[in-house]
């Protein structure tokens, strides 16, 4: 399938790529349909709406950069996209880019979730307070480098 | 905005699936508890807000804007 990306023009995907969002990404609940793509900068992955190009999230694997972080969202949130099994889910945070990009964030409070077999997808809202909509990247990086140093 | 007075242990309805009771009150803090069927989400406004807000900011992402990360490599996915 040829999709129009924002980052890379039109692009062909698998359709093992297409992840579908039946409650679509708070704000934007409109769009179901994505394409999970990963971007050309390491680690990041885009999340492309397949029908509007303009929109499209960068994602990070959370667990790089806050190896203590936990999925804290109520169980039946994860059965809505049927997930019974935490082997079956990948997880993922959003990635907001200001114009100083060192000051980066991850929102660890609304993660996406990821049924792998059944390719859904929702965002989730976690119980922890721990987990704010803004993590610096960066900082919280150069902290876990520090203690494994 | 409709506005009802109800004590600790009272409920109100919503349409006819919808049903939220005081549970406790105690300060300025009041205990609520809502059942409603599966596909209606109950937040916390002030998250839910917060967090349709910072998908509106990530969205506004320009491609050329991403750096590159160094990373550690041990930390793979976990469950």
């Amino acid at each position: 399938m040829k999709i129009k990306t924002k980052a890379y023009g039109t692009v062909e995907v698998d359709e093992r790529q297409e992840i579908y969002f039946p409650y679509g990404i708070l704000g934007f609940e409109s769009f179901k349909h994505f394409v999970l793509m990963d971007a050309r900068e390491k680690p990041f992955y885009w999340l492309q709406s397949v029908d509007v190009p303009e929109i499209a999230f960068i994602l990070i694997n959370p667990y790089l950069f806050r190896p203590d972080y936990s999925l804290d969202v109520p169980g039946e949130e994860l059965e809505d996209i049927g997930i019974t099994d935490s082997e079956d889910s990948l997880v993922f945070a959003i990635v907001t880019i200001p114009e100083n990009q060192s000051k980066m964030t991850a929102n660890l409070q609304g993660p996406i979730v990821i049924n792998k077999k059944s390719r859904t997808g929702k965002q989730m809202i976690s119980d922890n307070p721990r987990w704010k909509v803004r993590h610096l990247i960066l900082e919280e990086l150069a902290a876990v480098r520090n203690e494994v140093c | 905005m409709l506005i009802l007075a109800r004590k600790i242990n009272e409920s109100i309805i919503i349409g006819d699936q919808i049903e939220i009771s005081i549970i406790d009150i105690k300060g300025d803090q009041a205990k609520i508890g809502i059942k409603a069927p599966k596909n209606v989400k109950v937040y916390r406004l002030e998250v839910y807000e917060a967090i349709q807000q910072e998908n509106k900011a990530a969205a506004m992402a320009e491609p050329g804007s991403i750096p590159e990360l160094e990373l550690l490599k041990k930390n793979k996915q976990k469950k």
